[in-house]
């Protein structure tokens, strides 16, 4: 049989306030367990929640990103359930009023269509703190749980997505695009390794045109775009495998092993909580005026969406260069700053889209991390144009600037001698030694009457001349004194 | 509104607490007669009545995102059952 | 000097007649020998408080004094103390000592005043009788065997039994005003906003207020005017400007137009009760106020809908009393499960645990509507029921409580027959407005409460009215034998 799949997301976006949305505990990551978790965090009796301003401002700009109604009045629920990383036992979060009502979001496929991936809703609520499972035993010699308090009350805003992806390369689009978003924004650092977003995908499939949701499944915390892709491929085939054997889905919730391409029942629908949700008495209606809301909207920066479109018309990028770079807020600025030092933009956004993406990828770092900047690439690939330096040469440049070894272009090519000749009287005396020293490649050359492959036999001339060269002869200058001595 | 020893078993789980045999007999009674004072309410004319949350009709005030809180873990776990190396600890938690 | 009132106590130190550590020790002395009769205190702070007294001394002679600097008090033993343990009368935090303060402790601490201690309470507010504590109940100075009402029976019977002048206490359904009845003081629970709850250990948020308890209308004033204002770490707290509640004690109360809810002076009402309520009017009708009978139509639902919206509320306000992170954790727990649900059995005592179940009940799935949204629903017929009445008249008067106190054991076999104790207080709590209970006489030797409810942020017109009744009646300067 046929199927059909329908995918719909669940994103948790950490928002990057600098402190936690119901205390004044700092949210910086990466500190000592328990150091960022106060009286409030850690729920200790008596203490009360008060609302980070600025968690409202960032739920609103999203809203407004993703063309949504903003809620003017919106509440918080308890929902209830007992965890050790739940200081509370329960999680302040909004179910009847979130702040952001229905919108959507426009991606773009692999075909070069587009399509409208509509959002549900998105709600504000606080994060848990962290269970860590290493080896911690009692006296006794149990196996114990760790708990860190750090991450909990950190605010996030939860992004419920209608079910309107069909595969995982949608999915993964949404995903991508969502997260252009959130760090154009400046919302959310974007960065999946420290958890800062995190996805849930519910996966169901049907009949090939039924009008009818199968039932689904919900694969919880994915955080990474690899991952999320895999996983869905996994549910995918695992569905399909039951219903094509006449089995039928349980509702459940699902856990997914990266590492080994493996998934697990969490939870089944009938073990789910029943989480008596109810109005937080501690906190008050939360109303938000136009001034707020106008003031939030004056604040928006440029989308993804529009400064591709400035790209293509500012820097004649094509559109999936353009898309790629104007995607990433991080990538976007990095291209701009190389545009402003090297000035060819398409000699920018190659090598952006080449050799640092590709080293990125394999140091496994975020644009923030990368031990080269804007500046050094944009001067990177002024030498480059000018011809100063061969792409074989810029290569090795950058490999010295990515080691960190010289933060300057230039000095580096002058240390590794990678300067390239291309005084054309110098080039021209060097071409007509090595001529001359090959008159038989020359005559065949000359009787060759196959353009193509007269062009071919042009390249067996030029590694005599690097050799003559000693590397440094520009090989573009070469190709062009060669083409008019021989053609001449 | 009687409320069975199913029910009670049922919210004791929801709730965390170990009932025994004995104690869901008496809270069958208590809780018995406690929803039977509760459902007064149902003869109430309730009809395009909003519900009310909170006594005073205001609005939340919210707090600028400034850091007020400095680290205090010593203090506070020194008040903990049982902690190691600045983590609380639970008995392990299987998912 | 422990019959003297916080006023006349202030004005001593004031004059240099005594000094706070000679006042401090006289009062530890009366509780060191007295309250074992009582079982008022659970925690009795002697070195500190002798250490605050010593300070208060020489703030005031540096000239540093508030009225309140050098005088002692106590707190009930819900608000947090820091350094000092607080318990809200449970094993859960039988040894939990906080590292923070309330603010209402802050506030105190702030004014110089000298806490003696912990006052004993119904576990976390959950009672009418005082026999819920973890600690023992409480007896009233007024009758061997008589409970002295609760939660806040350890403040009121320790208030009564002149171990202290004053102490703080907190109402969600009447934790207030009912003791203060019965042990035939004066107690006012603020409007709902008025003081802060930041450090007051949560029973249920939307109807919890922390308020005063003394033997008179003045010192009630005095504790208030510490206790009021605006908190930022209270989402709830108003931002509203603080009168001096002993400014407008003696204005005239001529032309005060008093309330009587027909629902609550209903032939159900003992002959005995209803009489010293219409005595207790005469009085303010002498005083120049005019009376009438208005209606609380949905007053009788009060009881029903408390009982949703308190418990529900404290189902989750309780859930943070897991044994991971502070308080009682069982021992040897063989899985999560298991931490949590002897922690939870073996901390809690049984009418929390009832109520933590009859919330957890009528939040869950299939249930909410019926019960919680409907609660929420007849709470504003409640409220609106009060706004409609105070469009007519100032304050309303009725019973506080529907008898005197009554003998421990003899109400805590059933619950529902305890829960009908706060007849006359659980409607204030809901609607939110202040209310006061004031000394108005005594059957069969046993003191009975006015209740004085005013609307919205009126407390110095309740204080005003309650001591205008102090002037011309001496209820409230009865002592225990």
């Amino acid at each position: 049989m046929q199927w059909d799949i329908v995918i719909g997301l669940e994103i948790h976006v950490q928002l990057a306030t600098r402190t936690k949305i119901f205390s004044g505990s700092s949210t910086a990551y990466g500190a000592e367990p328990n150091t960022q978790a106060n009286a409030v965090d850690l729920a200790m009796p008596g203490t009360l929640p008060v609302p980070n301003e600025q968690a409202f401002r960032y739920a609103v700009m999203f809203g407004l990103a993703v063309n949504a109604e903003i809620e003017r009045r919106s509440v918080f629920e308890r929902k209830n359930y007992f965890y050790p990383d739940l200081p509370k036992g329960y999680q302040t979060t909004q179910l009847a009023r979130p702040i952001v009502g229905p919108g959507y979001v426009d991606i773009e496929l692999g075909n070069g269509e587009s399509k409208r991936v509509r959002i549900h809703h998105a709600h504000l609520e606080e994060d848990a703190g962290k269970s860590l499972h290493e080896a911690i035993h009692d006296s006794m010699g149990h196996g114990m749980t760790g708990v860190d308090l750090n991450r909990a009350g950190t605010p996030l805003i939860e992004v419920v997505t209608e079910p309107d992806m069909n595969n995982a390369e949608e999915a993964v689009a949404f995903a991508k695009k969502l997260h252009g978003i959130v760090t154009s924004l400046g919302i959310c650092d974007g960065d999946m390794s420290q958890g800062s977003m995190r996805f849930d995908v519910n996966i169901s499939l049907k009949p090939r045109g039924s009008d009818t949701l199968g039932t689904r499944t919900e694969t919880k915390n994915l955080n990474s775009f690899r991952f999320m892709e895999q996983a869905i491929a996994h549910e995918v085939e695992r569905q399909m495998d039951i219903l094509e054997d006449g089995g039928t889905i349980t509702q459940e919730t699902r856990l997914y092993n990266g590492d080994r391409d493996e998934s697990r029942s969490m939870r089944t629908k009938e073990e789910a909580n029943d989480y008596r949700y109810f109005p937080c008495p501690d906190l008050l209606p939360v109303v938000l005026d136009d001034a707020f809301i106008e003031e939030a909207r004056n604040s928006l920066p440029e989308l993804p969406d529009t400064r591709k479109a400035r790209f293509m018309d500012q820097y004649g990028l094509n559109d999936y260069d353009a898309g790629l770079l104007a995607g990433d807020s991080k990538l976007a600025a990095l291209f701009e700053e190389t545009v402003l030092h090297g000035k060819d933009a398409k000699l920018s956004a190659n090598w952006i889209l080449g050799e640092f993406s590709a080293r990125l990828n394999a140091d496994e770092k975020s644009v923030a991390q990368a031990p080269v900047d804007g500046k050094q690439l944009g001067n990177l690939v002024a030498r480059i144009a000018d011809n100063t330096i061969s792409s074989a040469g810029a290569k090795k440049v950058f490999e010295a600037l990515w080691a960190g070894d010289n933060g300057d272009v230039d000095a580096i090519i002058d240390a590794k001698g990678l300067k390239q000749v291309s005084d054309t009287g110098e080039l021209e005396k060097m071409v007509d030694e090595v001529l001359s020293g090959m008159p038989d490649q020359v005559a065949q050359y000359q009787n060759e009457e196959d353009p193509k492959k007269r062009k071919k036999m042009l390249g067996g001339f030029m590694g005599p001349l690097m050799k003559a060269s000693k590397g440094q002869g520009n090989p573009k200058l070469f190709n062009e004194i060669l083409a008019r001595k021989l053609d001449g | 509104m009687t409320i069975s020893r199913k029910d009670i078993e049922k919210v004791a789980v929801l709730a965390r607490i170990q009932v025994d045999d004995e104690q869901v007999s008496a809270l069958e009674k208590d809780l018995g007669n406690i929803l039977d004072l509760v459902d007064q309410l149902s003869a109430a004319d309730t009809e395009s009545v909003e519900p009310l949350a909170h006594p005073l009709d205001a609005v939340q005030r919210l707090r600028p995102d400034e850091v007020t809180e400095t680290d205090q873990r010593a203090a506070f776990q020194a008040i903990a059952p049982a902690t190691e190396n600045g983590l609380y600890l639970a008995p392990r938690v299987i998912e | 000097m422990h019959n003297k009132s916080v006023a006349e106590l202030s004005r001593a130190l004031e004059q240099g007649t005594v000094s706070s550590v000679e006042l401090t020790r006289q009062f530890l002395d009366r509780i060191r020998n007295e309250d074992g009769k009582y079982n008022s205190f659970i925690t009795v702070t002697e070195d500190q408080a002798l250490a605050d007294a010593r300070t208060a001394d020489e703030q005031r002679a540096a000239g540093n004094a508030t009225p309140w600097t050098g005088v002692p008090f106590a707190h009930k033993d819900i608000f947090c103390t820091n350094g000092v343990r607080t318990t809200c009368g449970s094993k859960m935090l039988a040894n939990f000592v906080p590292p923070y303060d309330a603010t209402v402790t802050a506030n105190f601490r702030k004014a110089g005043a000298v806490c003696l201690g912990k006052t004993n309470m119904d576990e976390f507010a959950m009672g009418s009788s005082n026999e819920s504590s973890h600690f023992g109940p409480v007896t009233n100075p007024w009758g061997e065997k008589r409970v002295p009402g609760g939660s806040s029976g350890g403040s009121a019977a320790a208030v009564a039994a002149r171990l202290v002048p004053a102490a703080t206490a907190t109402d969600t359904g009447g934790s207030i005003r009912q003791p203060a009845a019965l042990c035939g003081i004066t107690g006012l629970k603020p409007t709902y906003g008025r003081v802060s709850r930041y450090g007051m250990i949560a029973f249920a948020s939307s109807l919890d207020q922390g308020g005063t308890m003394a033997r008179t209308a003045e010192d009630n004033a005095m504790m208030l005017n510490v206790m009021a204002g605006f908190d930022p770490k209270d989402s709830t707290s108003v931002d509203r400007e603080v009168p001096d509640y002993t400014a407008t004690l003696n204005e005239p109360l001529k032309g005060l137009k008093i309330g009587l809810p027909r629902e609550y002076l209903s032939d159900q009402l003992s002959p005995a009760m209803e009489q010293q309520v219409r005595d207790a009017v005469k009085e303010y009708e002498k005083l120049g106020a005019t009376v009438k009978e208005v209606s609380l139509p949905h007053a009788k639902l009060a009881i029903a809908a408390y009982y949703v919206i308190a418990p529900a509320e404290a189902s989750a306000n309780l859930s943070r009393f897991d044994g991971v992170r502070y308080g009682y954790r069982c021992d040897d727990p063989k899985d999560l499960m298991d931490l949590y649900t002897r922690t939870r059995a073996e901390g809690f005592g049984n009418e929390v645990k009832r109520r933590i179940l009859v919330g957890t009940y009528a939040l869950s799935a299939g249930y909410f509507d019926a019960y919680y949204l409907k609660a929420q629903k007849v709470r504003r017929l409640i409220q609106q029921d009060f706004v409609n009445a105070f469009q007519e008249v100032d304050v309303l008067m009725s019973p506080t409580s529907p008898s005197p106190a009554f003998i421990q054991g003899e109400k805590n076999t059933d619950p529902v027959t305890m829960y009908l104790e706060d007849v006359f207080t659980i409607a204030i709590n809901l609607a939110g407005v202040p209310a006061m209970s004031v000394p108005a006489g005594f059957i069969d030797g046993l003191p009975v409460g006015l209740q004085i409810i005013g609307d919205y942020f009126s407390e110095a017109r309740l204080l005003n009215a309650a001591h205008q009744f102090q002037q011309v009646t001496d209820w409230h300067q009865r002592e225990p034998n």
